[in-house]
């Protein structure tokens, strides 16, 4: 038997929806709320059931209208970098700074997308961000912070 | 009323609005106009920007950039054939063969003039049903309320999710989910917090917004290896031919332009319809109204078939605003981004925001007027520049998006936690997208959430526990009525009549 992978996402949602009701019948409320007609996790309570029931309906009833996707030309490549790309950011936005980390991260993710033009690379990167942070400093007053900036001198 | 639109115009003509009015037609423009960014996207990546902002600032430079993209979208479906949004497919019917006809320049004429033609009628209708409607809800109690969340949240997912019903309801149980992480607001009790700090405040709705939009259209394009830019090499976008409308043409849409509008407004205040289904009720209508020459020439470059779409699109934009302003609830994903936004700013829309804020009220009515002259005035003539936005390479395009996004949520948060449950919650929307569950009803229900717990509580603990304040008020009983109606039809659309064909075979 097969089984689409819509129907193995709601399956997917209705564990998750199950995990879901479970924390939430965990949530302490204070003693006085527990019998009340509404507490904090009432709410919750109510999501988690109907969280289950649509799920279920979705993986019980046949498929009206399924989703064909064609898994073979996808490009798992160049997505996975460029998540693993973001996650590095990430990592190091605080460490050394907004505009060395977000140049970086730019100069790389043109160059996984296949981007061979370096003129327009290092325009797009080291001037761009550098103008980018004036914008928000001068005009909106958004203070970055940035360890490599001040460590050069051109950050106070 | 004439004190508030004169309030209006002195707060949308102060310099720094019109500015941002210009600045959010252009940049929703640019942003509208490459393919699969929408204008949801276009807000999204704004609402960072706006909270440096007044309120009324903020709001005007969301409107403007609102109606920017769906311009943006109209010129990307005339050009090339690839709509931003779904609200301008209708438009590339008889657009997409105009400019193929070498009719370019024509074809984004008369979607820029029924553009403005239909947002202004429409304007005019908010202007004058927008306080009416205020006065009307203030009659409206929690039980009513909750009720209306209910409606708006089915509505999206069944005129929306086109035939993935099931699923939309799903992205709205999680919307709903995620909006409850965080302290109770009542009791201040934690929530699926997992001892985790950074989740005690919740999650922050840019950083869902960004996720679900900005950033998962971006990696969806890569990972469906999509170039939204490839059409727009193969064509010259520099000669798009003259923009001037003969006499016929004009006459044609001086006919079409006050009835789209009118049938765009009405479905546009309806929650859930917007303007895909303004759009192609439109062009459906105008195919009807139009004599049997006329009628042949739809789908080959008709300009009724071109005006139609266009008018009744923005004039639904305008009457999206209508639920949102005067009752505090979205009809549309988004109406909801921009909800999230006056949230954030502190503001809570609904019947009272007229009386509380009249600034900003007003001001967001008159701005859709700046807005409508901005793009007719300035985006037309500078249309065969700013189309060359289309031809920017993926390449370069998707790394921006992501830095935006990131960008974006560090501004609001300065730790890297929320970029990585961002770049969590962007992974899980792209495979969701993948199988057609649709995103607009979990940013919708997302933002409701809130609300919805807080008018749940209060009818809960006015009729001490019971349910019947579902049906105890005739309003909340049309309310029902209308949900199980919905509910039932899309059952009936989705399962008996299939069923049945089945059986006939």
């Amino acid at each position: 038997m097969k089984i689409s992978p819509s129907k193995i996402i709601s399956l997917l949602f209705f564990t998750f929806s199950g995990f879901y009701l479970y924390t939430a019948h965990q949530i302490q409320v204070f003693t006085f709320d527990e019998n009340a007609a509404f507490n904090a996790k009432t709410f919750p309570i109510y999501l988690g059931y109907a969280g289950l029931i649509f799920s279920a309906l979705y993986v019980i009833l046949p498929e009206t209208k399924p989703s064909n996707v064609d898994l073979t030309v996808l490009d798992y490549k160049k997505t996975i970098t460029l998540v693993i790309l973001m996650v590095l950011y990430g990592l190091t936005i605080l460490r050394v700074g907004y505009f060395l980390s977000t140049s970086i991260f730019l100069v790389l993710s043109y160059i996984v997308l296949g981007e061979r033009k370096w003129i327009w690379i290092f325009l797009l990167s080291f001037p761009f961000v550098a103008i980018f942070m004036y914008l928000l400093h001068g005009l909106l007053n958004i203070y970055l912070r940035d360890p490599f900036l001040q460590f050069i001198g051109v950050m106070g | 009323m004439i004190e508030g639109i004169l309030i209006g115009l002195e707060t949308a003509f102060s310099l720094k609005n019109l500015m941002m009015v210009m600045i959010g037609c252009f940049a929703g423009t640019i942003i509208g106009m490459l393919p699969g960014l929408g204008p949801m996207t276009a807000i999204a990546l704004m609402i960072p920007i706006t909270y440096g902002f007044e309120p009324s600032t903020g709001l005007i430079l969301m409107a403007g950039v609102y109606y920017g993209a769906v311009f943006g979208g109209s010129t990307s479906s005339i050009l090339i054939n690839a709509p931003g949004i779904p609200g301008t497919v209708a438009t590339s019917f008889d657009g997409y063969p105009m400019a193929q006809q070498g009719k370019a320049g024509k074809a984004l004429a008369i979607a820029a003039y029924s553009s403005f033609a239909g947002g202004t009628i429409a304007a005019i209708f908010l202007l004058i049903a927008a306080p009416s409607l205020s006065k009307v809800s203030l009659a409206f109690r929690s039980p009513d309320y909750f009720g209306l969340m209910i409606l708006g949240l089915t509505a999206v997912s069944a005129f929306s999710a086109k035939g993935h019903f099931l699923k939309a309801m799903m992205m709205v149980v999680l919307g709903l989910m995620l909006a409850s992480v965080g302290q109770d607001t009542l009791s201040d009790i934690p929530r699926f917090t997992f001892n985790n700090m950074n989740l005690s405040d919740g999650i922050s709705f840019v950083l869902v917004v960004m996720a679900t939009f900005a950033m998962s259209e971006a990696l969806t394009i890569i990972f469906k290896a999509n170039d939204p830019t490839r059409v727009a090499k193969q064509i010259s976008l520099s000669q798009l031919g003259s923009i001037k409308l003969d006499k016929e043409e004009t006459k044609k849409m001086v006919t079409t332009i006050p009835r789209s509008s009118v049938l765009g407004f009405i479905i546009g205040v309806l929650p859930g319809a917007g303007s895909t289904i303004a759009s192609f009720l439109a062009y459906g209508m105008e195919r009807n109204f139009v004599n049997d020459d006329e009628k042949q020439k739809f789908g080959k470059g008709s300009v009724n078939g071109l005006a139609a779409p266009e008018t009744a699109n923005n004039a639904a934009c305008s009457g999206s605003f209508v639920p949102l302003l005067t009752l505090g609830i979205p009809g549309s994903g988004t109406t909801a981004v921009m909800l999230g936004a006056l949230l954030g700013f502190g503001i809570q829309p609904g019947p009272r925001l007229y009386q509380t804020n009249p600034e900003i009220f007003w001001s967001v009515i008159m701005s859709m007027y700046i807005g409508m002259v901005i793009l007719l005035i300035l985006n037309l003539p500078l249309i065969p520049y700013i189309a060359r936005v289309l031809a920017t390479p993926r390449t370069f395009l998707i790394p921006l998006i992501l830095f935006f996004s990131v960008t974006g949520i560090y501004l609001m948060s300065f730790n890297n936690f929320d970029i990585y449950m961002m770049i969590g919650i962007a992974l899980v929307a792209t495979i969701l997208r993948l199988y057609d569950f649709p995103m607009p009803p979990l940013i919708l229900a997302f933002v409701l959430g809130g609300l919805m717990e807080e008018n749940l509580r209060r009818s809960l603990l006015i009729s001490d526990g019971s349910w019947s304040f579902l049906w105890d008020r005739p309003l909340t009983l049309i309310i029902m009525i209308t949900i199980f109606f919905i509910v039932g039809w899309q059952v009936y659309k989705s399962f008996l009549k299939k069923s049945s064909k089945l059986l006939q075979k």
